[in-house]
């Protein structure tokens, strides 16, 4: 076949079919991957709520809506044979080195941090990406927060008890603003 | 030109990364770690090949004035594809690629690989242009990603080899390290095919 002449017709007609096969391409792929990607997400999520909580048998959902942000905090409520084990918060902050940091924060029935489990983050890699490892976010662990000034976690260089990473304050200081906003979410959940 | 060379052409010789010097964002990017590196390479590999494949089957059909167009369309389908396979089935590798997966797209050696090569050569050539050059960026990907992890984190692959509670040279896994290791590694590649 000799090659096309870049009349308007011929470009209309080629750019035309190449769009049309590529989108019908692309609708079936979508539609092949669109439950998979839901059901990885969803999996991650029950995944990092059995790491940050007690075991449990049944769980309890609620959604709230910080003063200050733009996104629900959703508050899992663990239970085994209807006593409460645990409280997985589903928190974020807006304020990490590149943007969005999503956090699990588990806390025992008694109001202490059991765990935390990082579920995204955007941070320098080799240096906020830390937060990721124990070394960093076991520091939590056992922490109860309304014992602390002013009911707020902070790194050292704000006066406060955590070792931030080196070379990753403001990635530590995000950190804390998200376990900041998970307490904040769960004080009010328990109000309720 | 027989397929062998025209395979292995793009490990050295031709070498997207240390000969060419295309495609620098996403190899200073995403090589901060090899696995990283390993990834975004098979990724980039998957579109080449694809892209190669198919602008080399419609080079007849597509008009010179349009072809630009078009040959962007061909390989945005490819890696929305490969986007969303990998958020599918690998979710934790898709989270670390985060942005440098979309931006294949923009990776000049796709492009460059489709009007330099796939638009004038037959299926097969083109089909083997694209898997040597997309191995090839993926090898020049995992060099730079060793060398990186291993000076800045003092790991290769996530094993780690020094003091686990110790850092390593941190300059190393930030772009400024990218850059100074890349400039090492094509000095030293233009040495050896000079010499040889």
């Amino acid at each position: 076949m000799a090659k096309k002449e870049s009349t308007l017709k011929n470009m209309v007609i080629c750019l035309l079919t190449i769009t049309v096969v590529a989108s019908a391409a692309l609708a079936g792929v979508y539609n092949m991957t669109k439950e998979p990607i839901a059901a990885a997400a969803n999996q991650k999520k029950i995944d990092a709520i059995h790491q940050v909580i007690p075991d449990f048998d049944r769980l309890k959902r609620i959604a709230y809506l910080p003063p200050d942000g733009k996104d629900s905090v959703i508050l899992y409520y663990g239970y085994k044979n209807d006593s409460l084990v645990g409280v997985a918060v589903e928190t974020y902050s807006e304020r990490g080195f590149s943007g969005h940091i999503g956090l699990m924060v588990g806390f025992k029935a008694d109001g202490t941090i059991n765990s935390i489990e990082v579920l995204e983050q955007k941070e320098t890699p080799g240096l906020g990406t830390k937060m990721t490892e124990p070394a960093f976010k076991d520091q939590f662990k056992g922490l109860d927060i309304s014992k602390l000034p002013n009911e707020q976690p902070k790194v050292k260089k704000d006066q406060g008890t955590i070792e931030a990473i080196t070379a990753a304050t403001i990635s530590s200081r995000a950190f804390c603003d998200a376990v900041q906003r998970a307490y904040q979410a769960k004080k009010r959940g328990d109000e309720k | 030109m027989n397929q062998w060379s025209n395979f292995t052409k793009g490990f050295i010789k031709e070498s997207p990364t240390f000969a060419l010097i295309l495609g620098m964002c996403p190899t200073l990017g995403v090589s901060s770690a090899a696995i990283n590196g390993l990834g975004m390479g098979l990724a980039t590999t998957f579109v080449l090949a694809m892209s190669n494949l198919f602008i080399s089957a419609l080079k007849d059909f597509i008009p010179d004035k349009v072809r630009i167009p078009a040959f962007i369309v061909v390989i945005a389908s490819f890696v929305t594809m490969v986007d969303l396979v990998m958020a599918a089935y690998v979710p934790a590798l898709h989270k670390t690629l985060g942005i440098f997966i979309p931006l294949i797209v923009v990776n000049c050696i796709v492009l460059g690989r489709a009007e330099a090569f796939a638009s004038r050569n037959s299926v097969i050539s083109s089909l083997i242009d694209g898997l040597g050059m997309g191995l090839g960026f993926t090898f020049a990907l995992i060099l730079l990603g060793c060398i990186r992890e291993a000076l800045g984190n003092g790991s290769v692959f996530g094993y780690k080899f020094i003091n686990p509670t110790s850092d390593g040279i941190l300059i190393f896994v930030l772009a400024p390290g990218a850059f100074i290791t890349l400039g090492f590694l094509i000095a030293f590649i233009n040495r050896f095919r000079k010499t040889s």
